[in-house]
């Protein structure tokens, strides 16, 4: 198990800028995220979107974001667990046990919960009878490329991963690329590619249509889809791939027994701890009367939470208020001289 | 001010006065309607505030923008007269506009 002053979760702009506003009061962090890079929503929904609301930045990408507050808390050397979910928080004397689905287990004083809409999980394909399949024939990402040779693949989407893995997996498989219109916004070159295999006849595109249902002895045999004037088609398949894009699941969170408004933590915006002592919940996952879901509020709510860490992280010490400007500690911890 | 009418798939139906310049959206999370989650805020990221225009009303707003058209690629079972309620600005014109939210939004 881990011991650390606070655990962070969610990588986010928030999640890390916690860790400096931590950092520069001498506080040890870990952040924890479901996905495998940091950044958040910024990096998953709007990397190349650009923002124009970051104090003295007129503009920057989610993208650019990231990588200033990876940049700016570079000195704390601050350990990021990716691709771990938290699942369990539960209570030891004083302090919290944080354990993620991949067993590791931290213990802190504080928690600070910069969760956004909670964790990011692939959207799935909407037939109902795709569930049983899933994991064994239904997929939403390819993990290892040799469980997917010679077979009849149907892909879905009409994005970048659709067309990309339409492309790889055309190398030893037979595919059909399926999507619910006619143009496909993944990158125009990967398209002119598919289109010339097409051509070939080693990869079939089927637009615009949906999944229709699907037919199965014990194992998938084929799908049925249905275009859009109402004919329908099968199509044997072995492996279903769906890229749909992410989308964000509370998870489990509800289940921590924290005083939830829809799905928004109620945190006292005095210090933004939530009804259990230690544990703060910052940015677009806390609510408190007037909050506003913007990227800045979050860094405010960050600040106020750190002083109350302090304070439960070193109860024996005083907190001192000081500028970074004028504070030989801090710009010590920064590796400034 | 617009009268917009927000319908489930069963066919329930809620009738709400949203002020001009509200998107349809905003008007239903204001009104705790449900069906509509808009888990990005209105940021145009996440297609959890899909809808279905009714078509007459469908043709006469104005035309999705292609990020928009690309996000409902995302959606819970994307329709021919699929929107995103965050991308349609209430004003004069839309009143008695009829949307439908679908069975789920993830």
């Amino acid at each position: 198990m881990k011991k650390t002053d606070v655990i962070i979760i969610g990588a986010g702009p928030v999640g890390l800028f916690a860790v400096h506003q931590l950092g520069i009061k001498g506080l040890k962090a870990v952040v924890i995220d479901n996905l495998d890079k940091a950044g958040g929503q910024c990096i998953e929904l709007y990397p190349d979107k650009p923002i124009y609301d970051i104090p003295a930045v007129p503009e920057c990408t989610g993208e650019e974001l990231t990588k200033r507050l990876l940049e700016q808390i570079k000195p704390f050397k601050t350990e990021l667990y990716l691709n771990e979910r938290v699942e369990e928080v539960y209570p030891e004397k004083d302090n919290w046990i944080v354990k993620t689905n991949n067993n590791e287990e931290f213990l802190a004083p504080n928690i600070i919960i910069a969760g956004g809409v909670g964790s990011f999980e692939p959207r799935k394909i909407s037939l109902k009878e795709c569930e049983k399949f899933e994991g064994k024939s239904v997929f939403y990402a390819v993990r290892n490329k040799d469980n997917f040779k010679n077979k009849s693949i149907s892909i879905f989407g009409g994005g970048d991963s659709a067309l990309d893995w339409a492309l790889e997996l055309s190398k030893f498989s037979k595919i059909t690329l399926i999507h619910r219109r006619d143009e496909f916004r993944g990158a125009q070159h990967t398209l002119s590619e598919i289109r010339k295999l097409q051509q070939e006849g080693k990869v079939s595109i089927k637009t615009p249509c949906q999944i229709d249902s699907l037919e199965s002895e014990k194992e998938l045999k084929s799908i049925t889809i249905k275009y859009d004037d109402g004919k329908t088609e099968k199509i044997p398949t072995d492996v279903i791939l769906g890229f749909f894009g992410l989308i964000m699941k509370l998870g489990p969170i509800a289940e921590w027994g924290l005083n939830m408004d829809k799905k928004t933590i109620e945190v006292n915006p005095k210090n933004f701890e939530t009804n259990k002592k230690g544990i703060f919940a910052v940015g677009d996952i806390c609510s408190y009367p007037g909050k506003l879901k913007l990227i800045l509020s979050g860094f405010h709510e960050v600040a106020l939470a750190s002083v109350e860490c302090f304070k439960r992280a070193r109860p024996n010490e005083k907190y001192r208020f000081e500028f970074t400007t004028s504070s030989k500690t801090i710009q010590d911890r920064l590796g400034k001289k | 001010m617009a009268k917009i009418i927000y319908k489930d798939k069963q066919g329930n139906s809620k009738t709400i006065e949203v002020e001009n310049g509200l998107s349809v959206m905003e008007g239903a999370i204001q009104n705790d309607i449900p069906g509509i989650d808009a888990d990005c805020g209105g940021s145009m990221a996440c297609a959890t505030c899909h809808v279905y225009v009714e078509e007459i009303w469908f043709n006469k707003l104005q035309k999705a923008e292609d990020a928009e058209v690309d996000m409902i690629d995302m959606a819970y079972e994307p329709k021919k007269n699929s929107r995103l309620s965050c991308q349609i600005i209430v004003s004069d014109e839309l009143d008695g506009l009829e949307v439908t939210t679908p069975e789920n939004q993830s």
